[in-house]
Formats: structure tokens, C-alpha cells, sequence
């Protein structure tokens, strides 16, 4: 076990000083650990609760106040202050953007293997199912979705049913990608190998398929917890969300319902926007920057060698024919 | 041929069905015998099916691929009528295969001490730890200091990386070792030490040995029996010092002239003109006759039969039939 542990260490070690060089990487780490952070530690981030309501001496309700410094960022149509709400919002937007994304990124995983890896009728069936989810329109089906689920009564949290919804339609795009990826190492002679000394299905999927597409699941998942939070806030935007647990999503439908627009109150609208761009163009920089590096396609490799060895044709043959083309010109 | 043989494969045909939808015929009734501690060479020409012989009877040909016919006979039972599942629990501790090319076929991601364990655990051969200790044991056989089993394959020498093949295909004490042209892409010391750790190997284990190779003089050094395979079929079979002495079908004949000799008298090498058939457009009749300076009328039509020449010398050609037959 020791050298194991000793060789995961200087693993991470390495790939900790080639991200640090990397700026954009950096920065995305950064906007989405700010986000995490916030949603953890929100009670310690605001001396208010979400849903309590500030008075002035008088006792009145203290409605569309601009940023002051009791309300950094204002307060709501009820007299809320904007920046409670905000980092109490980041832990419903990150929760049930991570859960969904998470629930694709399985799901995804799972068809792309099955399919890569056992071919025939399997692949041919479970890649049909994917493509009629990928010439469906997202946000329709969703809505639909949504609203139907929710007519059914089931007495479970809005939120629950938009993480199932969000995570069972989004895997198709990692399905296919991972799909392909075991398609090309499945054929690797290791694995001929593999099954030469007697190894089942499910021992070659363990030890030898997924630890080579592990790092592109990994990226793959933080692009897809992006797409999920973004969604989420669409949905909860067009009032899908649970008001009695405000995610960014549900502040920007209250914002518009109570004509935060229209009172001048930017305050109330424009924080809840930022905060879903922050976190997830966070996920988007960070897991651009994760699949450059982990993809062994994208990253510099040893079958780099061999590529330029056949994409630039031999030296002298070009050289003489530019020659020619030279003195035709002249 | 005293002792009962190890394995008798016996009419092997195995086809590939390529993507529009002709059917390549890889293997024609394969026959041959390997004997327990026995060295068998298989040669011929690339694509003549001589690794397809060795991936029919492990049955790991590609899923394109079927086999058709015939029998493989492994200490008397009939591998193709296994159970998926027996046959895998068969694979590696009675036959294991050398690959080709070792590079490929050690995972990058995984240590070689792991990968060789990974063939004991397994078939549950013996726990965790003894694993281990046995991995320092089959590397220290093939000449790999125990030091080097948690390094990765690339950083393992060409030499090192098919020695470590080797150590693997010895983890479960197998019967019958395959050796898919163990010494392709290796220079040619390395190609040596190889071939004599092989027979060290197989005097020490007691081991019999299938050995896939383009290298007549390898096949001269170590095999005891020769198997010649021309597009698919077995043209000549034999005892080596029989066939290398008497050669009877023309295209070992011809192979034999095609390989330099030290004592012959320096000169332009003898080639086999045109290339060897197509395996989905091959030609009625026998199947080297289209490239044979001896062919005549019948082998353009008719398909030769293996003829028995005595000291279990075998050939397939229309000329020895008729010899034969006027005895």
C-alpha cells in the first residue's frame, strides 16, 4: 500500500504544478470554490435570515431599499436583504445543479460503456435512445415534463423533481463522447490481453476501461454541473423552482414578478444573474481546462510523434515542388 | 510419438464476416498435434492465419470472426464445446499466449507487478500477499530484479517489457504456451536472449510450446515439429529435421530456397513471385497453385488432400498423391 500511496501523491503533486500554471484553470477554480464556500458558510456570510423581513425604527418594512450597509445588496419588494438571499440561493442552485449533474454524469457513463464496450444489438439500442433525447428540444420537454410531474401531487420538494428531471434528460452528449472513447480502447491489445488470462466483462470494464476514461468522466462532469445549474435557473426562472426555498433561479422570477424592473431596483435582479454566470462559467474555465489536460487526445502524447509523421509529407517532395511553382511565377 | 499428444486440433475452419457481408475464409481444416514438452513452429507468410490457428483455439477471435468447424482437443476435451465461462477459467492456467508486440499488450496505466497478479488473482490461485511474493518469483525467472514491478511499462526496456509477457504467461502454470512471433519489433540480441529464456523456460517447466514465427532459422534452432500454413491451410507438417531435410510441398520448398544459408555460395536470394491469396477471393483448387512453378491442370481445379509420408510427415499437393499412390 505504502508505495502506492507515495506514487497518488506525487501523481497529484504533478498535475497540482501543471494546473497552477494555468491561468484560466485557475480562475475557474477559484469563481466555483467561491461559490461552494458561499453556499457552505452562509450563515456565518450574513447576520439575517432569507426570509426575515428589516424594518426601519419605525417599525415599516424596509421595501426595494437600495445597498446600504445593513443590506450590502438592498432589500426585496418584502423588505429581504438581496445578500442573504443570495448566499442561502447558492446552496439550492449548487445543490440541485451538482445532484442533476452528477445523476447525468452516471447515467451517461453507464450507456457509454454498455455500448462502447459490448457493441451489436446493445449499442445499437441504447445509442437510439440517446438520439431520440438529443433531437428533442431541451427546454419543452422539461417544462412538460415539470409541469406534469408536478400536477401528479406526489408530495415531494419541487426540487427534487427538477434534479430527476435535469439528471435523466442531460447524459446524452456524455454518453456519446464516453461511448466513443471505449469503442477505441476496447480494441487496445491489453484488453485482448485481459481476456487472454481469463478475465470476465466486468473485470476488464474495472480494471482496464475505466481507469482510461476516468479523466474524461471527470471533465465531462464538471462542464456538465454548468449545463445543470444553468438549467436550473432557467426552470426556476419560469417559476418551476420551490418559492419556499429560493434558488438564483426563483430570485430572478420574484425580481420580474414584483417589477423589480420597474422600481429601479437592479439590486434585486442583477446579483442573482452574476452569481449563475460566476458559477458557471467557473465550471465551464475549470473543466475546459481539466479535459485539455486529462484527455490524452488534447494533451501532448506519444502518438503525437507518429501523427506529424503522417500529416507532413516527406521533406525534399514539397521543397521541389514550391520550387517550381516559384519560378512559374517568376 | 509415444505420448498421447497435449493437443490435438483437428479440421479447424474459422471464418471472418467483413462489413459487407463477404465472408473471408481465414482457416481451412487445420490440423496438427502438439505433444506435452513439445515444440511446435508455425510459419508462413503474413495473413496466412497463423495467429488466427492460435486465437481459434484460445477463442478469442475478434467478434467479426466465427469458427465454422473442426475440434480442438486439449487433454482430450473438446475446447469449442465449453462453456463460456469454463473456458475462461481454462484460459492462462492451461494456455497462455506470449502476444505479439509486448508493448501493446501491457495496460500503460497499470505496473507490471500489478498485471502479472492480476492474471493470479484471477483463477483465485492464492491470496493477496503470496501473489506478490510469487510475482518477485516469475519476474526473477525471466531475469527482472524484483526492484522494478511497480514500474510502469514504459519504463521498461522492448527486451524487458516481452520478458515480462513471458513472466506473466508462466503466472498460472499453464500446460501449453503460445508465442505469438515473441520477437517481432526486438533487435536482434535481445530477439536471442529471448528465444533462449523461452527454452530455458520450457526445459525447466517442462512446458509445450507453440511458436508463431516468419524466422526459418528459429524454427530450425528450437522447434521439434513444423507446421507450414499457406493461405489458411496447413501445406506441410512435420518433424523439423524431416521437412527441413526433405521438403515435399512446393511452397515449403520454395520458403526453404527463399532463406539465406551461410554455406551456399553468395548469390541473389530465390523469391516466391505474387503475393499470397486473398483470404475472401481465393482460388479454386489448391491455393498456392496460382504462385507454384510446379502447378499443372488439377491444381487449378481441385483442392489437394493432406497425404501421409511416414515419421508423421504430412503434405498437401496433388504431385505427392500421385507419387504416392504409384508406390
Amino acid at each position: 500500500m505504502n508505495p502506492r500511496w507515495t506514487l497518488l501523491k506525487r501523481n497529484l503533486l504533478d498535475f497540482w504544478q501543471t494546473f497552477r500554471r494555468n491561468r484560466m484553470g485557475l480562475v475557474g477554480a477559484f469563481l466555483v470554490l467561491t461559490a461552494v464556500l458561499a453556499a457552505v458558510f452562509a450563515p456565518l456570510l450574513s447576520p439575517y435570515t432569507p426570509t426575515e423581513t428589516m424594518r426601519d425604527a419605525g417599525g415599516r418594512a424596509l421595501t426595494f431599499a437600495p445597498p446600504s450597509v445593513h443590506a450590502p445588496l438592498g432589500t426585496d419588494d418584502a423588505g429581504r436583504d438581496v445578500w442573504t438571499q443570495l448566499v442561502y440561493g447558492a446552496r439550492i442552485s449548487l445543490t440541485v445543479g451538482f445532484l442533476a449533474g452528477f445523476i447525468a454524469m452516471f447515467i451517461g457513463s453507464l450507456f457509454g460503456i454498455t455500448a462502447g464496450y459490448f457493441g451489436g444489438w446493445v449499442d445499437n439500442l441504447l445509442m437510439r435512445i440517446t438520439d431520440v433525447l438529443l433531437v428533442i428540444p431541451d427546454l419543452p420537454l422539461i417544462l412538460v415534463l415539470v409541469a406534469t410531474v408536478r400536477q401528479l401531487d406526489l408530495k415531494v420538494s419541487p426540487l427534487v423533481i427538477l434534479v430527476l428531471v435535469i439528471g435523466l434528460l442531460y447524459w446524452t452528449s456524455t454518453a456519446r463522447l464516453i461511448r466513443s472513447q471505449v469503442l477505441s480502447i476496447k480494441e487496445r491489445q491489453y484488453v485482448y490481453r485481459a481476456r487472454a488470462i481469463g478475465a470476465g466483462n466486468w473485470h476488464i470494464v474495472r480494471r482496464h476501461i475505466l481507469p482510461q476514461i476516468m479523466p474524461l468522466i471527470v471533465a465531462n462532469t464538471v462542464l456538465i454541473l454548468s449545463t445543470a445549474i444553468l438549467i436550473e435557473s432557467g426552470l426556476a426562472f419560469l417559476g418551476l423552482g420551490d418559492p419556499t426555498q429560493p434558488s438564483w433561479g426563483t430570485m430572478l422570477n420574484f425580481a420580474f414578478d414584483r417589477n423589480a424592473v420597474t422600481n429601479g431596483a437592479w439590486w434585486f435582479y442583477l446579483p442573482p444573474g452574476l452569481a449563475i454566470i460566476w458559477a458557471t462559467l467557473g465550471c465551464v474555465l475549470l473543466g475546459n481546462v481539466l479535459e485539455e489536460m486529462l484527455n490524452p487526445r488534447l494533451a501532448s502524447h506519444h502518438l503525437e510523434g507518429e501523427q506529424s509523421i503522417v500529416t507532413h509529407p516527406p521533406a525534399p517532395f514539397p521543397a521541389r515542388e514550391g520550387g517550381v511553382a516559384k519560378s512559374d511565377g517568376g | 510419438m509415444t505420448s498421447l499428444p497435449l493437443l490435438r486440433v483437428r479440421n479447424l475452419s474459422s471464418e471472418f464476416v467483413t462489413t459487407d457481408g463477404t465472408v473471408a475464409r481465414a482457416l481451412d481444416d487445420v490440423s496438427f498435434d502438439v505433444h506435452p514438452g513439445q515444440t511446435v513452429g508455425l510459419v508462413g507468410e503474413s495473413g496466412c492465419g497463423k495467429t488466427t490457428t492460435l486465437l481459434s483455439i484460445m477463442r478469442l477471435l475478434p467478434v467479426s470472426a466465427r469458427i465454422t468447424s473442426g475440434q480442438v482437443l486439449f487433454n482430450g476435451t473438446d475446447l469449442l464445446g465449453l462453456s463460456e465461462a469454463d473456458m475462461r477459467r481454462c484460459r492462462w492456467k492451461e494456455l497462455a499466449i506470449v502476444f505479439q508486440g509486448a508493448m501493446n499488450a501491457l495496460n500503460p496505466v497499470m505496473t507490471v507487478g500489478e498485471q502479472i497478479r492480476e492474471a493470479i488473482l484471477l483463477h483465485d490461485l492464492m491470496d493477496s500477499s503470496h501473489a506478490t511474493r510469487r510475482v518477485d518469483e516469475l519476474l526473477d525467472m525471466v531475469g527482472i530484479a524484483a526492484s522494478r514491478r511497480d514500474q510502469y511499462p514504459h519504463q521498461y526496456s522492448g527486451g524487458m517489457r516481452q520478458r515480462a509477457m513471458i513472466a506473466m504467461a508462466l503466472a498460472c502454470q499453464p500446460s501449453l504456451l503460445f508465442a505469438d512471433e515473441p520477437t517481432t519489433a526486438l533487435d536482434v540480441m535481445v530477439q536471442a536472449q529471448i528465444l533462449e529464456l523461452l527454452q530455458k523456460i520450457q526445459k525447466l517447466l517442462g512446458l509445450a510450446v507453440v511458436l508463431v514465427t516468419h524466422d526459418l532459422g528459429v524454427v530450425a534452432e528450437v522447434c521439434d515439429a513444423v507446421v507450414v500454413m499457406y493461405g489458411g491451410k496447413v501445406a506441410e507438417n512435420g518433424p523439423v529435421d524431416e521437412v527441413y531435410n526433405h521438403p515435399r510441398h512446393p511452397y515449403t520448398q520454395r520458403l526453404l530456397e527463399a532463406f539465406p544459408d551461410l554455406n551456399r555460395p553468395a548469390g541473389s536470394l530465390a523469391t516466391i513471385p505474387g503475393t499470397p491469396p486473398r483470404l475472401n477471393a481465393l482460388p479454386p483448387g489448391c491455393r498456392f497453385a496460382p504462385r507454384c512453378h510446379k502447378a499443372f491442370d488439377r491444381c487449378h481445379i481441385e483442392a489437394p488432400v493432406e497425404t501421409g509420408l511416414g515419421r508423421g510427415h504430412t503434405a498437401a499437393c496433388h504431385l505427392l498423391e500421385k507419387t504416392e499412390a504409384a508406390k
